[in-house]
């Protein structure tokens, strides 16, 4: 298959994040619902991995030999599907018809209606059992093909993970890749104040992970963590980015209030702006 | 019609015929390769067995993973666990997601009977039932779980299969064909019918030779589909004898009787009645113990009948 992207410089991807940025305020201004938290969050690290790492085809979004990407924070669709389609998979402009009546962009993404999505995704917990499957099915076949889960980390508090977390760790998917959006809020209120994660890194080495803690909005050390991976031989790999909620606008930023609220007209301006 | 065969035998027979043919079928277990039966199939296939310990909820995920990847994974755990523990990966995975997994809930109903309602599954044909795209089957026999299973692997989609323990007669002939939501009339009457699923048809069919003896001629269909119901065979009934009684190894609530009742009311009213268990945890005992508890015996499903005609008269 062909790897459209994989060539992408850090500059050219982060132009990709900016750009992704931009229209996904853009589309939940206009659908007046979105998580734009969680999706700011993520920008950097959806357009690395579809810009620099997967080899995926907008083309051919169900080849059997492409990698998986697997979105388990469903509720981060604004920046999915802003994303797939700055990468071809959907017209942008199905991107002004989010949320609306009769959509095929539901507030969380249905693979049946999205080119590109891998598993409907949304109450949480879902997204890494599904990922050791696809990635166990990738083994059985003796294919280089790779599996991408992004979890939220407010998400790892709901104990199906764990599931799949320790039956990685136990048949060594050295082809699955975690990456942990490690914003350190969830919905209410801080990860810590609400239910504590840390020591992050210790609880996946303990299940037999290969750990790295990367700054997720720092596309170089993102790409160079990517290109790595598996970080070890017989073991799964989990990448813990560093990120920061609402990343590139000012008022956004590490504030737990706008984990789903949507900005008025003129704060939609100043984000663009903040955004260019 | 003497001798009685544990359903779990002829799934795990088939099972492993269909994966000799067929490389894309898999099985995925919760610690369950002995009460799944899948002893057979682990050694003729291990990489193709993956136990993923006891976890409910990854093993469902792990399923529509394995689909994903082109597989066509069988998973297989007991009903109240399978069904109970990993309702929403069942929902937002299997069924909502449209991934080819088959997923087969072992040992329903009151098998486990003396362990206590913990273990009993009398609740899974409700749950299930409420989530579309979800086909719900209940295979009466060995022949029918055969027919089922085979059905299952050649049809691209989701299914939960209710494979049981409790020993049941074969009521099918050999050569039988499965066709989903299609019941089949085991016996024709015109005074009253009896619906049934799994444990309970040969109950109902004994029920009807008594019936018969009292001059009262029973129809007694199975329903092995409780999901799409075959509403033309309920309609029919209604239409046909103005009396419909029903009986499962499940709740009164939501299950077949629920289905059932739903096409009845809105469709041909006649008058009813659900067997079942009614709404109330089981007390310890085995199956057959909580059967005769519950009136869910030939003479039980019997003097169902005639109260019900008696009241419908």
């Amino acid at each position: 298959m062909s790897q459209l992207h994989v060539q992408a410089t850090a500059e050219e991807v982060r132009e990709k994040a900016r750009a992704i940025r931009r229209r996904n305020v853009e589309i939940i201004r206009a659908a007046g619902l979105g998580h734009i938290g969680g999706d700011l969050s993520a920008a950097d690290i959806l357009a690395t991995l579809y810009f620099a790492v997967l080899n995926v085809d907008p083309e051919h979004p169900d080849d059997p030999e492409r990698d998986r990407y697997i979105q388990s924070k469903g509720h981060a669709s604004g920046v999915l599907y802003t994303t797939l389609a700055a990468a071809g998979f959907i017209p942008d402009s199905l991107l002004d018809t989010y949320m609306a009546d009769g959509s095929a962009l539901n507030g969380h993404p249905d693979r049946n209606k999205v080119p590109g999505v891998e598993t409907n995704t949304g109450p949480l917990g879902h997204g890494l059992p599904v990922a050791v499957g696809t990635a166990i099915a990738a083994k059985l076949d003796h294919s280089p093909r790779r599996t991408f889960v992004l979890v939220g980390d407010g998400e790892l508090q709901e104990g199906s993970n764990w599931e799949a977390i320790m039956a990685a760790g136990h048949r060594g998917l050295d082809n699955l890749v975690a990456i942990v959006d490690r914003n350190g809020l969830q919905q209410g209120a801080r990860t810590e104040a609400t239910n504590a994660l840390d020591p992050l890194d210790a609880k996946f080495a303990a299940f037999g992970w290969a750990v790295r803690t990367v700054d997720g909005h720092d596309v170089e050390a993102l790409l160079a963590a990517f290109r790595a991976v598996p970080f070890e031989r017989g073991r799964p790999t989990c990448v813990i980015a560093k990120t920061t909620k609402g990343q590139g606008v000012s008022f956004i930023e590490d504030r737990v209030e706008w984990h789903h609220k949507v900005p008025s007209a003129e704060q939609t301006e100043q984000a663009l702006e903040e955004l260019s | 019609m003497s001798e009685r065969y544990d359903c779990r035998e002829a799934f795990q027979r088939t099972l492993v015929d269909l994966a000799t043919r067929d490389e894309r079928i898999v099985a995925v277990v919760n610690d369950s390769v002995g009460s799944s039966k899948l002893g057979a199939f682990e050694q003729a296939f291990p990489d193709r067995l993956i136990n993923v310990g006891i976890a409910e909820q990854n093993m469902v995920g792990v399923g529509a993973g394995l689909a994903n990847g082109g597989r066509i994974p069988f998973v297989s755990g007991a009903a109240p666990f399978l069904t109970g523990r990993a309702l929403e990966q069942i929902k937002a995975d299997v069924a909502y997601s449209n991934t080819n997994v088959k997923l087969c809930g072992q040992s329903p109903g009151m098998a486990y009977g003396e362990l206590g309602p913990t273990h009993h599954s009398i609740e899974d044909l409700a749950w299930l039932r409420a989530i579309a795209n979800l086909p719900v089957i209940v295979p009466v026999d060995p022949i029918e779980t055969e027919a089922v299973i085979r059905w299952a692997a050649a049809t691209e989609g989701p299914v939960f299969i209710r494979i049981g323990r409790v020993p049941v007669p074969n009521v099918n002939e050999p050569g039988y064909t499965f066709a989903l939501g299609r019941a089949t009339t085991l016996r024709d009457g015109a005074d009253i019918a009896i619906i049934a699923c799994g444990t309970m048809v040969e109950r109902a069919l004994e029920a009807a030779t008594f019936l018969a003896a009292r001059g009262v001629e029973a129809r007694v269909l199975n329903m092995p589909t409780v999901r799409p119901l075959d509403r033309e065979a309920v309609v029919r009934a209604a239409v046909e004898t103005g009396a419909i009684v029903t009986v499962e190894e499940h709740t009164i609530h939501g299950g077949l009787g629920g289905a059932i009742a739903e096409v009845v009311a809105t469709e041909a009213p006649v008058p009813m009645r659900l067997m079942g268990v009614p709404g109330v945890f089981a007390p310890t005992g085995s199956a057959l113990a909580l059967f005769r508890r519950f009136g869910l015996t030939a003479a039980g499903i019997a003097e169902s009948a005639l109260l019900l005609r008696r009241a419908a008269a």
